[in-house]
C-alpha cells in the first residue's frame, strides 16, 4: 500500500470505528421512531398492515377512549406525587446525612439499595405488604389498632396511590444520592461565613444551599419525571393495571393494546404520545447541556 | 449543651426510622419466605418465622408452577444469565470504543451526532417495541435470547458511549498527542494508553449495564418466547398466576432470588453503582 493510502486509512479509521454506532443507533432511535409513527397512521390490528393509511384516525380514537384518559390521569397523579415525594424525602435524608453523622456510608447504602432492585421484585414485595387482609391491616390489628382498615390496593380509586408509595420507596434514595453529591460539592467557606453572620442552620440550608442546588434539583426532577412517564414494570407487578383498568398508565396501555388486544395502530399512537411527552421534557435540557459546556465532563 | 445532645438524638432517631422504612420490605420478604402456610395465616408481616425453613426457596427455585410449567425459576434464571452476560460485555465494549473516538478523535460534526445519540438515553422504549419486533422477525431472532441480546446492545449503547466519552474527555490531551507524535496509531493508543486507565469507568459501566439488563422487564415481556423468558418475566408470571392457593412464602422466596444478583453486586461494588446513577443524571 502506498504511503498516502495508509495515511488516508489512518484518518478515516476513527470514523469507520464509530460508524456502526451512529448507523445502528440512529436506525434504532430515529428510524424506529419514524416507523412507529407510520404504524400509528395505519389501521393495523393483530399484525402490522401498511396498506391502509388512515391518517390521524388512531389518534382520534385514542383520545375518545375512556381507558386512555384514565391512563393519562393516573400518569398525572403518579408523576406529581412520585417526583414530589421522592424529591422531598431524598432532600430531607441528604440534609440529615450531611450533618457529619456516624455510619453515613452504611445509612447511604441502606437508603439506596432499592434502586438496585428490579421494579418487578419491588412490586411483588409491596403487593404482599399491601395485601388487603394479611398485609398491613393484619399487622395493625396485631399491634392493637383494631379498627384499622386498609384495602387501597384492590379499590379502583385508591390503587394508584399504592403504586406511588412503592415508587417513592424505590427512588427516594436516588434523589438523596444526587442531593448529597450536590451538597458535598458546595464550598465549606460559604457555610462558615453564614454561620459567622449568625444564620441558623435551617436558614442556611433554605436560603443559601438550596438555591445553589437548583441545577441538581432540576436534573433530579427531569430524570424522575421521565422515569415516571416510562414507568411500566412497577404497575405490571403491583396491580397489572387493575382493578379493571383503573391503574393503567400510558406504558401499560401501549403494551396491552399492542401485544394482547391486537390494536397495533392504537398502541403505536399511544407510544408516539409518550415520546412527545418525554421529548418535550428532555430535548430543551439536552440542548442547553450540549450548548453550554460541550467539551467538559 | 443539653439541647445539642437532644438535637443529635433527634437526628439519629430520624435517620434510623428512615433506615427501618427502607429495610422493612426486605425483612418482610425474607421473613415470609421462611414461613410455612400456617405461620403466614396466623402471624403478621413482622412476626419472626419459627425456623429457617428453606422449603419455599427450594420450591421457588426448582418446582413452583407457572400455569402448567412446574420448573420453578431455574430456567428463567439461566435465560437471564445467558442474555445478560453477552449483552453487558458487548454493549460495554461498544461504548468504550465509541467513547474513545468521540473524545479523542473528534471530527467535524461528531459532537452534533453524539448529541443526537444522547436522546437514546432518555427515549421511551415503547416507541421501538413494534418496529423492533418486526425487525427481530425478519432477522429470524424473534422470541430468542439472541434477539434480546441485540435489543439490549442497541438500547444500552447510547448510555455506555456517554459514560466512556465523558470519562475519556477528562484524560489530558497531551498524553495522546505525545503518543501520536511517537507514531502510535489509533488502536495502539487505545490498547496501550487509554484502556489501561479505564478501570473505574469500566466497573461503573459493567455494573450499570448488568443492573439494567438483569432488571429489564419491558423488552423481556415483549420479545421473549416460551423458552427465552428472563427472570423478571418468570417472576411476574409466577406471582400473578391465578391458582386456588396463593403461596406467599414461595412468591417472596422467588422475589428474593430474582433480586439477589443485583443486590450482591450492589453490596460488593456499591460505589460504582452510585457513580453510574449520578453520572447518568447530573450530566446528560
Amino acid at each position: 500500500m502506498a504511503h498516502w493510502q495508509t495515511k488516508r486509512l489512518e484518518d478515516a479509521l476513527p470514523k469507520l470505528v464509530v460508524a456502526p454506532a451512529f448507523v445502528l443507533g440512529f436506525a434504532f432511535i430515529y428510524g424506529f421512531m419514524l416507523w412507529n409513527g407510520v404504524l400509528s397512521m395505519t389501521a393495523s390490528r393483530m399484525l402490522p398492515n401498511y396498506d391502509e393509511f388512515v391518517g390521524l384516525e388512531q389518534y382520534r380514537r385514542l383520545f375518545e377512549m375512556d381507558r386512555w384518559w384514565v391512563a393519562l390521569k393516573n400518569l398525572g397523579i403518579f408523576s406529581v406525587l412520585y417526583v414530589g415525594g421522592s424529591l422531598l424525602l431524598g432532600l430531607c435524608l441528604a440534609i440529615l446525612l450531611d450533618q457529619r453523622v456516624r455510619a453515613e456510608g452504611a445509612l447511604r447504602t441502606i437508603y439506596l439499595y432499592p434502586m438496585a432492585l428490579s421494579f418487578i421484585v419491588t412490586g411483588t414485595a409491596w403487593k404482599w405488604i399491601l395485601n388487603p387482609s394479611l398485609g398491613l391491616e393484619r399487622l395493625m390489628h396485631d399491634l392493637g389498632w383494631q379498627s384499622f382498615h386498609f384495602d387501597w390496593l384492590v379499590q379502583s380509586d385508591t390503587a394508584i396511590y399504592c403504586v406511588v408509595m412503592a415508587g417513592i420507596w424505590q427512588s427516594a434514595g436516588f434523589a438523596m444520592a444526587l442531593f448529597l453529591a450536590g451538597l458535598r460539592g458546595i464550598d465549606d467557606s460559604i457555610i462558615k461565613a453564614a454561620q459567622i453572620d449568625g444564620a441558623s442552620l435551617p436558614r442556611i440550608y433554605w436560603r443559601i444551599l438550596l438555591p445553589i442546588l437548583r441545577p441538581v434539583v432540576f436534573s433530579t426532577v427531569l430524570v424522575l419525571s421521565h422515569l415516571s412517564i416510562k414507568s411500566f414494570d412497577l404497575v405490571m407487578a403491583l396491580t397489572a393495571g387493575g382493578p379493571g383498568f383503573s391503574t393503567d398508565v400510558p406504558a401499560t396501555f401501549m403494551y396491552v393494546m399492542s401485544f394482547t388486544r391486537g390494536q397495533i395502530g392504537l398502541g403505536a399512537a399511544s407510544a408516539t404520545m409518550m415520546l412527545a411527552t418525554v421529548a418535550a421534557l428532555v430535548v430543551p435540557y439536552l440542548y442547553s447541556e450540549l450548548r453550554v459546556k460541550p467539551h467538559e465532563f | 449543651m443539653n439541647s445539642k445532645v437532644l438535637a443529635r438524638l433527634a437526628l439519629y432517631s430520624t435517620l434510623l426510622v428512615a433506615a427501618l422504612f427502607f429495610l422493612a420490605p426486605l425483612y418482610v420478604m425474607l421473613a415470609t419466605s421462611f414461613k410455612d402456610a400456617e405461620q403466614i395465616r396466623s402471624g403478621n408481616l413482622l412476626s419472626l418465622p419459627a425456623s429457617l425453613n428453606f422449603e419455599a426457596w427450594a420450591l421457588a427455585w426448582s418446582s413452583a408452577c407457572t400455569g402448567v410449567d412446574c420448573r420453578g425459576l431455574q430456567p428463567y434464571f439461566w435465560n437471564s444469565v445467558s442474555m445478560a452476560v453477552p449483552a453487558v460485555l458487548i454493549s460495554t465494549a461498544w461504548g468504550a470504543v465509541n467513547g474513545y473516538v468521540l473524545s479523542m478523535w473528534k471530527f467535524r460534526g461528531s459532537e452534533l451526532l453524539f448529541g443526537l445519540l444522547l436522546f437514546g438515553v432518555f427515549m421511551p422504549f415503547q416507541v421501538v417495541l413494534l418496529p423492533m419486533s418486526q425487525v427481530l422477525g425478519y432477522l429470524g431472532l424473534a422470541s430468542s435470547i439472541g434477539g434480546l441480546v441485540l435489543v439490549h446492545c442497541l438500547a444500552g449503547m447510547a448510555g455506555t458511549t456517554l459514560f466512556f466519552r465523558n470519562y475519556y474527555s477528562a484524560i489530558p490531551k497531551e498524553l495522546v498527542n505525545a503518543a501520536r507524535i511517537d507514531g502510535a496509531g489509533f488502536w495502539r493508543i487505545f490498547v496501550r494508553i487509554v484502556f489501561p486507565m479505564s478501570t473505574p469507568i469500566l466497573m461503573v459501566t459493567l455494573i450499570w449495564q448488568f443492573t439494567n439488563i438483569w432488571n429489564d422487564f419491558l423488552f423481556g415481556v415483549a420479545f421473549s418466547g416460551a423458552d427465552s423468558k428472563p427472570m423478571t418475566v418468570g417472576l411476574n408470571n409466577m406471582v400473578n398466576t391465578s391458582s386456588s392457593v396463593k403461596s406467599y412464602n414461595v412468591d417472596m422466596a422467588a422475589a428474593v432470588i430474582a433480586g439477589l444478583p443485583t443486590i450482591v453486586v450492589y453490596i460488593l461494588a456499591g460505589q460504582y453503582f452510585i457513580k453510574g446513577l449520578t453520572a447518568g443524571a447530573v450530566k446528560g
